[in-house]
């Protein structure tokens, strides 16, 4: 049976710069990625890896080709739809935790809710919940300058999950953590992704990290070079 | 949405304290200057025109005198003469009190203590024309004018300086030549229009201080209190026609004579204190601005700092328009918390000022709302510009500033 994709790239290319010094990061992308499935996304550095994640976390806008999510067209939505999009749907973890400084662990993770409109006390609920969940919720009162990198990213994979989305989209998100805190937070997002059934694409190019994954998808040279399917009774599975 | 952003913007600025603070800084000196130079320049003007109508409001002085032009120069001016102040008695209408005056300066003298002063020669039509009441004694009597006794009235300063613990009343002192006595102390008037000392001043009958000081029967001008219910323009008007007929002015022959209207000299003072605090407020305003710049400066650096996080909220939802309300309550918040503190600690300084430098305390409710509108435009206009950059960018190339 042929299920409907979550989401379905389409020669999807990404033009930076104008004139001779433009540069061709994406050459005409096609992916399809199903609901509930774990995918990491590998390839050399400069494949488009990054570029592809931005376009598909609407945070980035792509030159050509048809963007569906959930069968909607992406391509035509003008920048506050996007962002109504991300704020409903998706959920970002970055490389870089990209926190608010200054701010609480708590403060962080209650940002989505608040601008989803989501009343005080049931924020704070559901706040603490997420923290609990990456197993925080004692550093609640905590700016990200007192935590340690493992736990900055795991604030802000609190504050990705905190509005239980549909995609959570995460770009290197151990790139700046050793190998011990990478683990932990691999299995975090394994656990998410098996037990809130949220789909969860991972940019990474250690292969420990891709082994987490269902489907690794191979980028080289700005164009989807293959793509690995794991036998569904593989790592992954309960 | 609003309350979400007031929320947000209270909390980010609780979250950079110094920056708040700089950029508060800024406006609150900047609001306090305008408001403190301006007020304290209508202060200013408000005494000098107390001072000046402290001459009396309505009062036309006249004086000897050629205006300049051709056929002028040579030989001076008559003087007038006591017959003039019987004709403007009996002709002008309006004229409430005319008195002349002769003036001299001397030295008074009693004991040990000596101060030079000056005598105004004159009779009880000038304490009336100047509605100038004693502070102790009396005034002269008919016979005392009318003979040129040698009595006196003296103001303040004359008590000070020569009649220091004792009641001067009944007292007598030489003043030049003349031995004199007593017989009122001027209730205190203190300084003048022109910085002058008005209480440092000896009035004695007109005919003593013609006889016994001038030599002469001249008198050096005539002070003529107008009616309240007269046109003082029309007044002078009939008087510089009587003047002149009395003059024996002809045609176009030139006036002899001036006429001032102490009101055009306290519009034309006030006038120059107007042109003052204006210069004041001017260079305050300059300084409001270069807090503007202030202001400008951290909001554009912020902005900058601030990009990743526009960055971020844009990437986990937030619309452009939510992002850019935040900053602007914010800068909004800060210019008028910056205003009202500003208007607070000019309220303290001008209060505080205003007696030291002699001058009036007036609450000018305009220049602090003028200043306080301005104040919160530059947050507006500094904070929300800024962001609005920020906020326009992709949230990916927000992320990625640097
Ligand atoms: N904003 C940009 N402007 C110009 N070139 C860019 C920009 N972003 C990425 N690139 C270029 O596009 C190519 C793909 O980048 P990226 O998607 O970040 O690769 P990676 O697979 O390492 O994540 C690289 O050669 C990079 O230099
Ligand atoms: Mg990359």
């Amino acid at each position: 049976m042929a299920e409907e994709p979550l989401i379905s790239l389409r020669g999807i290319t990404k033009l930076f710069g104008t004139g001779p010094a433009a540069f061709q990061a994406l050459k005409g992308v096609d992916l399809d990625i199903m609901r509930g499935d774990f995918v990491a996304v590998m390839g050399p550095s400069g494949s488009g890896k990054s570029t592809t994640m931005n376009i598909l976390g609407c945070l980035d806008v792509p030159t050509s080709g048809t963007f569906l999510f959930k069968g909607h067209h992406v391509e035509t939505l003008d920048r506050d739809q996007r962002s109504l999009l991300r704020r409903r749907y998706l959920g970002f973890v970055f490389q870089g935790f990209n926190l608010l400084a200054r701010t609480t662990a708590l403060e962080n993770v209650e940002l989505p809710l608040i601008y989803r409109g989501t009343p005080k006390q049931e924020r704070h609920e559901l706040a603490m919940a997420a923290l609990g969940k990456v197993g925080l919720a004692e550093w609640a009162d905590h700016t990200p300058g007192e935590l340690s990198g493992g736990q900055q990213q795991r604030v802000a994979i609190a504050r990705a999950l905190v509005t239980t989305p549909d995609v959570l989209l995460a770009d290197e998100p151990t790139g700046n953590l050793d190998t011990e805190r990478s683990i932990e937070i691999m299995e975090l997002l394994t656990g998410l992704n098996r037990d809130s059934g949220i789909t969860v694409l991972l940019v990474t190019h250690e292969a420990e990290m891709a082994a987490f994954a269902r489907t690794v998808v191979h980028f080289r040279d700005g164009l989807v070079e293959s793509i690995e399917q794991k036998p569904l009774a593989g790592g992954a599975a309960k | 949405m609003f309350g979400i952003t007031l929320i947000l913007a209270i909390r980010e600025i609780q979250r950079h304290l110094l920056r708040s603070f700089l950029t508060t800084l800024g406006i609150v000196i900047g609001v306090a200057a305008v408001i403190t130079m301006v007020t304290l320049g209508n202060g200013a003007t408000a005494a000098v025109k107390k001072q000046i109508s402290s001459l009396g409001s309505n009062i036309l002085m006249v004086r000897p005198g050629q205006r300049m032009g051709p056929g002028s120069g040579g030989e001076s001016p008559p003087p007038f003469k006591n017959a003039d102040l019987d004709a403007i008695r009996e002709q002008i209408a309006g004229a409430r009190s005319v008195a002349g005056q002769a003036q001299a300066q001397a030295t008074g003298v009693r004991n040990a203590q000596n101060w030079s002063t000056s005598i105004n020669g004159t009779t009880n039509d000038y304490l009336d024309a100047q509605t100038w009441p004693l502070a102790s004694g009396r005034r002269f009597t008919a016979a005392e004018e009318q003979a040129g006794k040698s009595v006196c009235i003296i103001g303040n300063t004359i008590v000070t300086n020569l009649f220091q613990g004792v009641d001067p009343v009944g007292q007598r002192f030489r003043i030049g030549d003349v031995s004199c006595t007593v017989i009122g102390v001027l209730s205190t008037r203190g300084q003048g229009g022109f910085g002058n000392d008005q209480d440092d001043v000896v009035i004695m009958p007109l005919k003593v201080v013609q006889r016994r000081f001038t030599g002469n029967r001249d008198l050096r001008s005539i002070m003529v209190a107008v009616d309240e219910a007269y046109d003082t323009k029309v007044v002078q008007q009939s008087l510089s026609g009587l003047m002149r007929e009395r003059r024996n002015l002809t045609g176009a022959m030139p006036d002899n004579f001036n006429i001032f209207d102490t009101r055009q000299i306290s519009d034309a003072v006030s006038g120059s204190t107007k042109v003052l605090t204006g210069l004041l407020g001017a260079v305050a305003a300059v300084s409001l601005i270069v807090g503007g710049i202030g202001i400008m400066n951290i909001m554009l650096v912020s902005v900058t700092e601030r990009t990743r996080e526009i960055g971020i909220r844009l990437a986990i939802g937030a619309l452009a328009n939510e992002v850019l309300l935040q900053f602007l309550v914010e800068a909004v918040v800060l210019s008028s918390l910056g205003g009202i503190i500003g208007v607070l600690l000019a309220l303290v300084a001008t209060a505080s000022l205003a007696p030291v430098m002699g001058v009036e305390f007036l609450f000018d409710p305009f220049i602090n709302l003028v200043a306080f509108g301005f104040s919160a435009l530059i947050g507006v206009v500094f904070g929300y510009f800024p962001a609005r950059r920020a906020a326009a960018l992709n949230p990916i190339d927000a992320l990625r500033h640097e």
